[in-house]
């Protein structure tokens, strides 16, 4: 057997801080709401879920596509459909303008261990590339890592 | 005429597979040696359509792209219409042995990707003097399932948005906008049901665990080449299997993913130029 490749990023790839990617992720609603052909896609999308860094999940209420709630859980009783929920250094890979390989997609984070997706996932799977449409906004938005 | 014609040829073949006649769309272009190509699984042919054109590759080899009974412009058998589509390891091999001799190819090249890559490793194993090298592109005796593929084919859920949303995570990120358009608008197309039916035999079917290690490149030289940001069949997953078969050449694919023809064909001919070089060396063409 003869192997041509080089080196090939085994570990997390790139400097972040927690209260970064919690940030990154509290500011999607924004970018969502600017970019017209993503809230389209979403147009038949109602849906109360749980997403975000594992250490600081969000409840978001995504309504005709657009998010009209994100608040840091716990809330008391509050209800969601699904969640999805990564590292945030998964989330911190996920958001580079040339995410590592591994790294490049929410289902390629779940089959490595970085995220879990749970719950009833049928509007997740309806909706499959809008949501990964949706959670990748902060790469196209200059996500820092580590500001 | 000023307007500009590809070289290639499509035409219908008149196969009969497992006692049935399938109507195959297949396009050629070329000459030389025969090169058979086998898309992924709910997909169809149109993704070797820059191999297909390719000025140097196309000097020395009869590259040929047939899609599958169920497929692109391959209907399915008359048969075949009410019923659940399920592709197995025997009925894939039959159907492409049964295509080689419709069109009386003397030891062609077969180069399959997915579902084709893991079947190439069954071709090995079986009828390798059939053949004069298998490549196998996105390859391996069995790569650990990452989703379920009851969302495949459900009334409730979009068949070609699903198939096409999930696949896409298999694109590297580094290919042309156009290309990863182009790449998911074929599993956008597919029949319904029909990528479901194509992962029976990637999922359940078609493990190969065990079995490659008897695998004999000196009756037929074999290659297997992965893209890095294939996160379904891993390079992990390829080179485990490479190293069950001696002397098997496998190579780990920088900026590709799952759909390497179609989703970045530059990048793609960067590594696929020297292995058909290599095969033409052993040929003496």
């Amino acid at each position: 057997m003869s192997v041509s490749t080089e080196q090939r990023s085994k570990g997390p790839p790139v400097a972040f801080t927690d209260a970064a990617v919690i940030d990154a992720f509290r500011r999607i609603p924004d970018h969502l709401a600017r970019d017209a052909v993503l809230m389209a896609r979403g147009r038949l999308l109602d849906v109360d879920c749980l997403l975000g860094p594992t250490v600081q999940p969000f409840h978001v209420a995504i309504r005709a596509g657009a998010i009209v709630d994100i608040t840091p859980a716990p809330v008391l009783m509050r209800s969601s459909r699904f969640s999805y929920l990564a590292s945030p250094q998964a989330w911190a890979a996920y958001w580079q303008p040339m995410p590592p390989a591994g790294w490049h997609d929410l289902l390629s984070l779940t089959k490595r261990g970085e995220a879990t997706l749970s719950g009833d996932l049928h509007p997740f799977i309806a909706h499959l590339q809008y949501f990964k449409d949706v959670l990748a906004l902060p790469r196209r938005h200059g996500f820092g890592g580590a500001a | 005429m000023s307007a500009f014609i590809e070289p290639i040829v499509g035409r219908y073949v008149h196969v009969e597979i497992d006692g049935e006649t399938n109507r195959i769309y297949f396009e050629e272009n070329g000459s030389g040696i025969p090169l058979v190509c086998l898309h992924t699984a709910g997909s169809d042919a149109r993704q070797w359509r820059h191999l297909l054109v390719d000025e140097e590759f196309t000097k020395h080899f009869r590259v040929i792209a047939f899609d599958m009974p169920w497929h692109g412009k391959s209907n399915p058998p008359d048969s075949g219409y009410g019923t659940e589509y399920k592709l197995t390891t025997a009925s894939y091999t039959a159907t492409i042995r049964a295509f080689c001799k419709a069109l009386d190819l003397d030891r062609p090249v077969v180069m399959g990707c997915s579902i084709g890559g893991r079947i190439v490793l069954n071709l090995a194993i079986d009828h390798a003097k059939e053949f004069r090298a298998l490549i196998g592109l996105e390859a391996a005796d069995f790569q650990q399932p990452w989703y379920d593929t009851a969302w495949l084919n459900r009334p409730d859920v979009h068949g070609g948005e699903v198939c096409a949303a999930l696949v896409s995570g298999l694109i590297a990120p580094q290919g042309p906008e156009v290309a990863r358009n182009e790449t998911l608008w074929g599993y956008k197309q597919g029949g319904p049901g029909i990528f479901k039916g194509d992962l029976y035999f990637y999922r359940v079917d078609g493990d190969l665990r065990g079995r490659t290690a008897s695998i004999n490149v000196r009756d037929c030289p074999l290659y297997l080449l992965t893209g890095e940001y294939d996160f379904s069949c891993t390079p992990e997953d390829t080179l485990r299997t490479a190293a069950s078969i001696k002397g098997a050449e496998a190579t780990v694919m920088e900026a590709l993913g799952h759909f390497p023809m179609s989703e970045n064909p530059a990048q793609f001919r960067r590594y696929i130029a020297p292995v058909l070089d290599d095969i033409r060396a052993r040929s003496g063409a």
